[in-house]
Order: C-alpha cells, then sequence, then structure tokens
C-alpha cells in the first residue's frame, strides 16, 4: 500500500529546502480547465494526446494572464503513450509560448494519473520547491500507437545486426503473413491477461448487481450531466476546443452526454464482455473517449500575492494499491479513509463525493463497500464503515458514465468541477476518488472557503 | 595584412590568400567604386605572387555578404555614357577576377544579391551557409536596372537560360537549398565549415576537378527543358519568345528593364561573352538614367527611410508588446491576426462573437501556414507552434494582459463605441485602441473614450497579408508614444506604416474615391467597362477600377461615399447610378453580383452584361484609353495635393508610398507627387483646367497646384 504526506507537513521536514511552506501555507487550486471530451475518434480524429494537452493548457494561461515566466514547472500525464515523445509534459512547454525554462516532466497511474500528477506538483510546492505550476493529463483514444507483432518487431532489430544478405534472408524466412499484421495497444492488463470489462464483469457477478442497477446509475450520470450543461455550470471549465485544421464546427460541449437520456434506451443493449450472462454493456460503461485538462497549482501565500482567488485547496491525498486480478476496481474504497484519516475527516463531514464511473458496477460496488461495516472490518482492518453515502452529495453532476473518461484526463476534471460546485453551494469538503488499472486507488479531499 | 579601407587581406601559411570585406561605418556590405578600385591591385598582386595558391572572398560582417551594388552611386551618374562607364569598370574587374590564374571561391553567408552575386560569378567556386539569412538573387530589375556586372552573361552560363532569366526577371532570391538545386552554388555548409568548404573546394579546382552534372537531372522536367531547348538556337528562340510574352503581359510596356535583360542574355549567348558584356554595359546606362527607374529607385530609398522613421516628430519610444488582442474573426480580423502572429510573432487573442468566427480566423492563419508547412519551409512542429500563439474566445477572457487591441467589427459607429467601452473595461490602462475602421473618423470613435489618447486608426488593405500598406491615423488626443507603437508594430507585421491624420476618408481613400467615381462617371456616361479597366491597367494599376469596386464590395464603396461627401462637397459625388446596383443587390465579389460574372468559369474575367440595363446605360461610347488613363491619375493626384497642403499626410514621401502601396498607383511613376513633379506641375495644371471646362469642377486644381505653379516648385 502506497502512502503519501499531505497536509502533514511534519513528514516533509526531511526537505532540506530553506524556503519550506508554512504550516498556514495550503496548495491553492488556481484555476483549472479541460477540453470538452469527445467520443473515441468523433471531434479529435486525427488530434493526438500531446496537442489536445497544448490545447488546455495554452487556454488555461490564456484565460488565467498567467505570466509564463512565473510557471516553475508542468507535470502532465498520459496513459496511452506515445512512443515518439513520452515526456508530454515537456512537449507542452515547447510547443505553446510557455517559457523554455519552464521544467517540465510526465508521470503515469493509469486512470489516476492526473491526480498523480497534481499530487507530486503539490509535494513540489509544499517542500518549497516550487510555487506555481501546472499539473494535469491529457489522452487520446483517437491517436494510438499501432506496434508490429512481436516476431517481427524482433526480426527488424535482427536485421539492423544481419552482416550478410544470406543471414538477412534466413531471418526474413522465419517470418509467417500473420507476423506482419499491425498490432493496436493491449487493452489487457499486462499481469493479469485480463481486460477491465471482465474485471467489472468480475465484480457485478460476485456482488449479484443486478443490470437495472447499472443502467439507473448510468442514467442518472447522463441526466445529471447534462442538466449541468443546460445550467450552464460547466460553461467556464470547458474550453471551446478548435481543432486543426479548424474547418469542423467548434466543439463546445462533450458529445458523449446524452441530452436526452431515457431508461428505457439502456436495456436495449446486450452485454458487451459476457454476452451470455453478463450485464456490462456499452451504455452503463464510460466509453473510449479523448481530451485534456488541466489545473494551475500555487503556494497560498503566492496565490493572494499575484492577486488570485483560488478555486480551492488541497486538504488532503493518498493513494492505494490491492490485488489486480480480483475486485481490481475498488481503489476508491482503500484509498478514501486514508485520506479522510490525513485530513482528520469523517465521510459525513463532506459537503460533495465525487467518483469516477469507470463502469455503473465499479461505482456501485464501491458504494456498497463505503456503506458496509463488514468490508471496514475485513478488508481495511477498522472497526467502523466509512459511511453512509448521501445521493444528494454523491456525483451530483454526474459522473464518467456521463462525461466519458480520456484516462488521464478524468482526475483534473474530477478536482476542477468538484471545486466548483463546492463553490456554488457556499464552500465546504469534497472527495473526489478514482479506480485504476493494476489495482491503484487515489483520493483527494479538497476544501472552498 | 595590407592597410585597405573596405577589406583585409591576409596570406595564410597553407598559401591561400584571403579577402574578408567589411566596409567601415556601414551595417552591411554593399558594392562601391572605390571598393573596386582598391581590390583591382591586390588582384594583380596575387596574381603574380606565385607564393599564392588560391583565393577566398568573404565578409567580415555578419549576416550579408555582399547586400548589393550602392544605389547612392546611380543617383550621381547624369548621362547613360556614365552609367555606361560604371558598368564597364565592373566588367574589367570582374573579367580580371575571372581570368586569375589561380582558383577564387566565395565563401558566402548572408545576403548576396546584385553585384555581390555577381562577384560571386566571377570566382570560380562559390560555396555558402545553410543560414537563413543567406539569400541569393539579382534584383536590380526591381529597381528598373539589369545586373550590370556581367550577370546577364555569367548567370546563363552557369545555371542555364530558363532559370537564371526566371530569377533576373523577378529579381528573386534563392534559399540556400534552392541555389544548390540551381546549381549556382558549389555547396551549402553549416556556417561554421563555411571556410573548410572554401579551402576544399580551391583544393579541388588546382586539381581540375570540375563539377558533374548528376545524370539523374537530365530526367527531371527542368533538366529536361533544358537539354532540348537550350542546346540549340531554335529551342533558345522559343525561350526567349516566351520570356517576351509574359514580360509583355506582366509590364504593358511601362517598364523597359526586362526587356533589356533578354536582349542581353540572348545576344549574349548567340554572339558570345565580349559583345554580350558590352550590350549589357550599353542597356545598364541607358536604365540607369530612365524615368522608371528614377521612380523605382525613390521608391526604393522612400521605403527605406521610412524604415527608420518612427511615425512622430518626437522621440516617443515604442511601448513593448508582447499580446495583441484582435475583435472581430471577419476576414481583416483574421488578417491582422495572421500578421501579428506570424510574421510580427506575437502573441494574439482573437474575439468574435461566435466560436465559428474564432474558427474562421484560426483557418485563416492555419491555411497560410500549413501552405508553408507543405512547401517545407517550415517544419510541423514549427507550424503548430506559431499556431499556439493564436488562441480565441467568445468572451473577453485573456485580454487582460493585451498591449494592444485592434478592432476589425463591422463599420457602425455605435458598435464602435461598445469596444471602445469594452476594451476600457476588460483591458488594463495602457491598452492601445486602434480601429481597422475604412471610413469612420476616428475622433469619432474616440468620443467613445474615457482614454482618448489612446486611441488610434491602423487600416489595413485586403487581403492583409499580401498588402504592404498600413495606414496608422492619428486625431489630435492621439499620444506619441501610441503613434510610435504602432508603427513599430506594422514594421513588424512586415508592413510599411505611414502616418496620416484624421480626416474623412483618411488619406488613401480620400484619393482613391474621386479616382473610383470618376470611373462610375465615364460608366455612366456609357463607356464600356472592360475598356475603363483595361485603359486603368494599361496605365499600370495592378486592376482597373470597376475590378476592383467588385473586389472591395460596391456596399463597401457606397458606405464610405456619403462621408467623403459631406465632408468635401460636390467634387466627391458619386455617380447616381450607383444606388441602382445596391437596388439591384449588387455588392460586387462577395455575393457573385456585380460588374463582372463569378460564376462557375469566368470568375470575375467577363463583363456581366445585365449590369448595363441596370444601370440605364448603353456600352458604346468611344473615348481613347490614354484620355481614361490621364483622366484618373490627375484627379487622384489632385486629391493627393490637397491631402498634403491640408496636413493629412506628413509628407509628399508618405503620399507616394501610400498610394502606390495601398492602391497600387503605378511604381515606375513614383507614385502621385513624382508623378506631378514629372510632369510639371504648370502642366499639371494646365491639364486639370482643360478637363476642368470640359467636365466640371470636380477637376478644378488644387490650390496649392495653383501656388507651386506660380513660384515653379516642386514636391521633391
Amino acid at each position: 500500500m502506497s502512502e503519501t504526506t499531505a497536509s502533514n507537513s511534519e513528514k516533509s521536514s526531511t526537505a532540506k529546502k530553506a524556503t519550506r511552506a508554512t504550516k498556514q501555507d495550503r496548495v491553492a487550486i488556481v484555476s483549472g480547465l479541460r477540453t470538452p471530451f469527445a467520443r473515441q475518434a468523433s471531434h479529435f480524429r486525427g488530434i493526438n494526446a500531446i496537442e489536445l494537452g497544448k490545447m488546455v493548457v495554452n487556454e488555461l494561461i490564456q484565460k488565467t494572464e498567467l505570466d509564463p515566466k512565473l510557471i516553475e514547472r508542468v507535470v502532465f500525464g498520459q496513459v496511452v503513450i506515445l512512443p515518439e515523445a513520452p515526456n508530454i509534459a515537456r512537449e507542452i512547454v515547447l510547443g505553446t509560448p510557455m517559457n523554455v525554462h519552464t521544467d517540465a516532466y510526465s508521470v503515469s497511474r493509469a486512470c489516476a494519473t492526473s491526480f498523480q500528477s497534481v499530487a507530486s506538483l503539490a509535494e513540489s510546492i509544499m517542500v518549497g520547491d516550487v510555487e506555481v505550476g501546472i499539473a494535469g493529463g491529457a489522452d487520446s483514444s483517437s491517436v494510438v500507437p499501432i506496434g508490429v507483432s512481436k516476431a517481427l518487431s524482433l526480426a527488424l532489430v535482427d536485421l539492423q545486426k544481419a552482416k550478410t544478405m544470406g543471414q538477412k534472408l534466413s531471418i526474413l524466412k522465419k517470418l509467417r503473413i500473420k507476423d506482419l499484421a499491425p498490432v493496436p495497444p493491449a487493452i489487457k492488463e499486462y499481469s493479469t491477461g485480463l481486460t477491465m470489462g471482465q474485471n467489472a464483469e468480475q465484480m457485478a457477478r460476485d456482488r449479484g448487481i443486478t443490470r437495472q442497477e447499472q443502467d439507473e446509475l448510468a442514467h442518472r450520470s447522463h441526466t445529471l450531466a447534462a442538466k449541468a450543461w443546460e445550467e450552464g455550470k460547466l460553461d467556464d471549465e470547458v474550453m471551446t476546443a478548435y481543432a486543426e485544421p479548424y474547418t469542423k464546427e467548434p466543439l463546445q460541449r462533450d458529445n458523449i452526454v446524452r441530452f436526452d437520456s431515457t431508461l428505457e434506451g439502456y436495456a436495449k443493449l446486450r452485454p458487451a464482455f459476457d454476452r451470455k450472462y453478463g450485464t456490462i454493456t456499452a451504455a452503463n460503461s464510460t466509453p473510449l473517449s479523448d481530451g485534456a485538462s488541466a489545473v494551475i497549482l500555487m503556494k497560498e501565500s503566492k496565490a493572494k500575492a499575484l492577486g488570485y482567488e483560488p478555486l480551492g485547496y488541497i486538504k488532503s491525498y493518498a493513494f492505494a494499491a490491492i490485488e489486480a486480478d480480483h475486485d481490481m476496481l475498488m481503489g476508491p474504497s482503500y484509498a478514501t479513509p486514508l485520506a479522510l484519516k490525513k485530513a482528520k475527516l469523517k465521510l459525513k463531514d463532506l459537503d460533495l463525493i465525487d467518483m469516477h464511473e469507470a463502469f455503473a458496477a465499479q461505482t456501485i460496488s464501491n458504494m456498497r463497500a463505503f456503506e458496509s461495516t463488514q468490508f471496514a472490518k475485513e478488508k481495511l482492518g477498522q472497526r467502523t464503515k466509512i459511511g453512509e453515502i448521501d445521493m444528494d452529495k454523491f456525483n451530483v453532476l454526474g459522473g464518467s458514465l456521463a462525461y466519458g473518461h480520456p484516462f488521464a484526463a478524468t482526475g483534473t476534471r474530477m478536482i476542477t468541477q468538484t471545486l466548483r460546485e463546492l463553490k456554488r453551494r457556499g464552500g465546504g469538503l469534497g472527495l473526489t476518488t478514482a479506480c485504476a488499472a493494476g489495482g491503484i486507488g487515489a483520493a483527494m479531499i479538497l476544501e472552498v472557503e | 595584412m595590407s592597410d585597405n579601407t573596405f577589406f583585409t587581406f591576409e596570406q595564410q601559411d597553407d598559401g591561400i590568400a584571403v579577402i574578408s570585406i567589411d566596409l567601415p561605418n556601414e551595417s552591411q556590405n554593399v558594392l562601391k567604386m572605390e571598393f573596386i578600385a582598391e581590390l583591382e591591385p591586390v588582384v594583380e598582386q596575387i596574381k603574380n605572387d606565385s607564393s599564392i595558391k588560391g583565393l577566398i572572398i568573404k565578409s567580415g560582417k555578419e549576416g550579408s555578404f555582399i547586400a548589393g551594388a550602392d544605389i547612392t552611386m546611380f543617383g550621381k551618374v547624369d548621362t547613360a555614357e556614365d552609367a555606361e562607364q560604371l558598368s564597364l569598370t565592373g566588367h574589367k574587374f570582374f573579367n580580371a577576377l575571372e581570368k586569375l590564374n589561380k582558383p577564387v571561391v566565395a565563401a558566402i553567408h548572408g545576403a548576396c544579391l546584385g553585384g555581390g552575386l555577381e562577384l560571386a560569378l566571377a570566382c570560380s567556386g562559390r560555396v555558402i551557409s545553410d543560414s537563413p539569412k543567406t539569400k541569393l538573387g539579382l534584383p536590380e530589375v526591381q529597381l528598373g536596372v539589369l545586373p550590370g556586372g556581367g550577370g546577364t552573361q555569367r548567370l546563363p552560363r552557369l545555371i542555364g537560360i530558363a532559370p537564371s532569366l526566371d530569377m533576373m526577371l523577378t529579381g528573386k532570391q534563392l534559399f540556400p537549398k534552392q541555389a544548390k538545386k540551381l546549381g549556382l552554388v558549389d555547396e551549402v555548409v553549416p556556417q561554421a565549415n563555411l571556410m573548410k568548404a572554401a579551402l576544399k573546394r580551391i583544393q579541388e579546382l588546382r586539381k581540375g576537378v570540375e563539377k558533374k552534372t548528376p545524370i539523374s537531372s537530365y530526367f527531371s522536367a527542368k533538366g529536361f527543358q533544358k537539354l532540348v531547348l537550350e542546346s540549340n538556337p531554335i529551342g533558345r528562340n522559343i525561350i526567349f519568345d516566351q520570356a517576351r510574352k509574359t514580360v509583355a503581359k506582366k509590364t504593358k510596356g511601362n517598364y523597359p528593364a526586362p526587356n533589356k535583360i533578354i536582349e542581353c542574355v540572348e545576344k549574349g549567348m548567340s554572339q558570345g561573352m565580349e559583345a554580350g558584356l558590352a550590350i549589357e554595359a550599353r542597356n545598364f546606362g541607358q536604365l540607369v538614367v530612365s524615368d522608371e527607374a528614377k521612380a523605382l529607385i525613390s521608391v526604393f530609398f522612400a521605403t527605406t527611410e521610412l524604415k527608420k522613421d518612427n511615425g512622430v516628430d518626437s522621440d516617443a519610444e515604442p511601448a513593448d508588446i508582447r499580446k495583441v488582442g484582435v475583435l472581430g474573426g471577419g476576414l481583416m480580423g483574421s488578417g491582422i491576426a495572421y500578421v501579428s502572429v506570424d510574421k510580427a510573432k506575437k502573441q494574439v487573442r482573437i474575439k468574435d462573437v461566435k466560436p465559428e468566427g474564432v474558427n474562421g480566423a484560426l483557418n485563416y492563419s492555419w491555411n497560410i501556414i500549413s501552405k508553408k508547412m507543405k512547401r517545407r519551409i517550415i517544419s510541423p512542429s514549427e507550424a503548430r507552434h506559431t499556431m499556439s500563439h493564436l488562441t480565441g474566445s467568445t468572451d473577453y477572457s485573456g485580454f487582460k494582459d493585451a498591449d494592444i487591441i485592434i478592432e476589425a467589427v463591422f463599420e457602425d459607429l455605435e458598435l464602435k463605441h461598445q469596444m471602445v467601452k469594452d476594451v476600457e473595461e476588460h483591458c488594463s490602462k495602457d491598452t492601445i485602441f486602434a480601429t481597422n475602421t475604412s471610413s469612420i473618423p476616428i475622433t469619432k470613435i474616440a468620443e467613445g473614450a474615457a482614454q482618448p489618447e489612446k486611441v488610434i486608426g491602423l487600416h489595413y488593405f485586403s487581403p492583409v497579408e499580401k498588402m504592404p500598406l498600413v495606414e496608422i491615423i492619428t486625431t489630435e488626443k492621439t499620444e506619441d508614444w501610441v503613434t510610435a507603437t504602432c508603427v513599430e508594430l506594422a514594421k513588424k507585421q512586415g508592413k510599411t506604416p505611414i502616418v496620416v491624420n484624421d480626416g474623412a476618408g483618411f488619406y488613401v481613400n480620400r484619393i482613391l474615391a474621386p479616382y473610383i467615381n470618376e470611373a462610375g462617371i465615364l460608366l455612366s456616361e456609357g463607356v464600356a467597362i472592360e475598356k475603363l479597366d483595361k485603359a486603368m491597367v494599361k496605365a499600370g494599376f495592378p486592376v482597373g477600377p470597376i475590378s476592383l469596386l467588385d473586389q472591395v464590395g460596391i456596399d463597401v464603396a457606397t458606405k464610405v461615399a456619403p462621408i467623403l461627401e459631406d465632408a468635401f462637397g460636390e467634387r466627391m459625388s458619386t455617380p447616381k447610378a450607383f444606388e441602382k446596383l445596391i437596388a439591384d443587390n449588387r455588392k460586387g465579389k462577395k455575393n457573385k453580383r456585380g460588374f463582372y460574372k463569378y460564376d462557375g468559369k469566368s470568375k470575375g474575367k467577363e463583363v456581366d452584361e445585365s449590369v448595363y440595363s441596370v444601370l440605364g446605360v448603353s456600352p458604346d461610347k468611344h473615348i481613347d484609353a490614354n484620355e481614361i488613363a490621364e483622366r484618373g491619375l490627375l484627379i487622384m493626384a489632385n486629391e493627393a495635393a490637397r491631402c498634403l497642403d491640408d496636413g493629412i499626410i506628413r509628407s509628399a514621401r508618405d503620399g507616394d508610398i501610400g498610394a502606390i502601396f495601398g492602391i497600387g498607383f503605378p511604381p515606375f511613376h513614383g507614385g502621385p507627387f513624382r508623378y506631378m513633379d514629372k510632369l510639371g506641375i504648370d502642366k499639371v495644371v494646365e491639364r486639370l483646367e482643360y478637363y476642368q471646362k470640359l467636365h466640371g469642377d470636380r477637376f478644378a486644381p488644387a490650390e496649392i497646384l495653383v501656388k507651386m505653379k506660380d513660384n515653379s516648385e516642386t514636391f521633391h
């Protein structure tokens, strides 16, 4: 189980920097922005993750009128990494009007990637390494690296080493026609050989989560997301995306959210993974999508000195790691109690809970675990359950089922969305939490004054 | 080391002599007669010094080899014979250099133009740096003269007739890669390896290694053309005929230089080098003293002066511009955004009421930038990096830190006042408000401003990326630093700015209006449209007045016209027939209904005959083309004189440049003021009075002209 220090500044006392953050100086989230999320191969067809990342960071800087020279570091991530440019963060700095002296590195933590980029940058701010930075993530399911088969890959390397024509021919002779076909990126987990869908199906099956329950959650998610859009709640946190060659109509809203969602519509679909007995369908899972999101983080005092009114602050965060071949997507139920403990809070103290919806089944499994004393005892080693979930506080603007899930962009989407909703509700505390491939969980508690 | 004024001469241990050209007190090297006089004995010395095995000629200046001949030299000669003598002196030296008994290699980094390239052509080898600063060309034709240093002879012998004509007739400048491809240079290397490459070339030349033409080049279209056409007299005739036809089409017989260049190449290739050089010198002499060259050289000097002019009489410093805000993503806004982002390299934020408008503006820039990317002038990442400096929005987010706002919204005073208010509300207190209005007086727009001293006019011409002029309009309240900042920005956008005072129509539209009206009057008298347009194109304008109306928009013109008529009275009144066109929904090219047809094939080339019945005329009136041209030129020049008298323009120089770059006033006249000077002010007044008697008071000569006539003054 991994654990990272947050508000607890004593623990960072090992940092040798003289300019250590004072106890009162929190990590402020000054502003956040995302692109609209688009269904795979739709509006952002042909636009890779780096271009999406550049688009959102550039606009975020423009909108906030932040002097690029003040930005000391960019931490960014992508899950489907482009082999030609693995350090997306640095490409964003170099490809936009940003200052070349802005340091940049990239992180990857599957679906929790932008929780990690925020956490990493927050740590740098807490130890006094930097005062201003940008964190975020971007992913494209439309531009993906298509590789070659293992046999062909081996042969190509061998060919470079071969000296004579005879050697070269003997290498080529070993290749079969099927070796020449291109190979799409793996959807199976490298270590377990299971797909995400199979994991979710297992969780639904073992808990007896019905198709009806899942469809209802998906319907709720779409309905709430559509309402949020209609009420203009997302307008200031989602940019209008203008995509090369600027001939397509600009995208202003997510094209995944169903503005006319009806429960009956969900019932029509056939299960996507287990055709016979399965309950997981394309409609109660989050679709493959393209998008990017980012936030500006600053040391609280710096933000105020620059005249910014922060959206809110990071109260605490935690990551958890669990087994990856069974109940892999239960991360939120492990990471949340850790984050709560660090912040010395109970679930009932929170005004909002935003849980990433990879699958309706995974969300429901975690909701049940939150409310289960048995789970608390057996898995968390604590006597009391995490807490009852008040549906008036839970994913109140819908979740990833409706918005879509460009892997690395989801964390910063949730953070900005939760902060702004807290502000609309007059401040308070909010939890954002997500599961991720490999049995990883992330949770971050935010506060708004 | 020897003591020379214009260069240093050094003999290295390895027997290689190096001449490093470095003109004192000049930012770049130019070819002067004194310089040649100083070089001659050194070359003679090298010839006789057996310890010297080869010579490298390089520049001691960063960024310029030799940027051309010293043009002031041309102004000092009075007769064609004197000018011919200049050329002959050059020939003598270049011949000596060419015939030197040891290899001479030019090591070129930076601009190598005109006389500089001719010097390089007289060398036995040329190596160049791959720097973007390195450009090679013979731009003499643009000044109305020809390469008089043997260029017309040595260039075709080196790279072939057709490519050399192309270079000399257009004056275009080649990038290193293009120069190598054409065979103009032997090798392109990074600047740091330039001297090594030059030395290597000398060694090759000493061994007698000739540059080999790769066999593959004969299989290219150009190589094939060269093989078939240039190797025999019949083929060569085809090339020359073709070149003459193209020239006639472009110059309409107004510019003598291109045909003289063709003559030099033709004679030189058939009668030999010596005869070729003789004809080159003679033609050069004739051209240098020609009116056309004098006019074009005056334009060159005026532009050079304007580059140094800060636009105000004080020494106000321009403010730093980092971010440019553009309001309105229409045609003008898009063009302004493009030159600001790609030429001036500024951060640009564009605002439009609709996302589609922003998208359109982005698309406009992307179309130009991606074209450069496809031609490999820039890389895809450079193209996208430039694009990332251009962002847009439908609100004022991201405008607060803009240093200047250029508005290009609909021409409506109320809307402009709203823009002023918005900018004062959403931007900082130091933000300059520039308006791209073409018709509304800036003073009126400034009335809506809390800080009128920061309001200024920036009048661009369409299409912005192509039209070289920007009219900068100041009001009485505009502060000097604001003007100086806009002048600086316009220069960075690649424009030639002229600063003018506020007044109806400013300068360019004010002198354009009577000219267009005159064409309209002639048309309503029954002169055919193509006759009018042809007459003015023959007179040297790039497009005819009626065709221009279609392009600018008949609706736009009829919107500007009443403003001018209000301000200046009857002499600016438009032919009443134009109203009928608006009633018939004819706006011009934009709605594909105008004087010309815009459907399918004809694309504005064929007159829409139905327009005559709308106007109620039959196009059968005969009038001499010369008279059409004279009336157009005179009425425009007359108004220009008034502008100078009224203090609208700061000088006759600005008036000349504004008319040439803004309207396309025939450059070979050097602008309206030089045109009047050349004609003689008394003659101008006489002709105006003649037309006044025939056609009315709109031809009444400007007061200033009458005064100047009485005092026998000229403008320049």
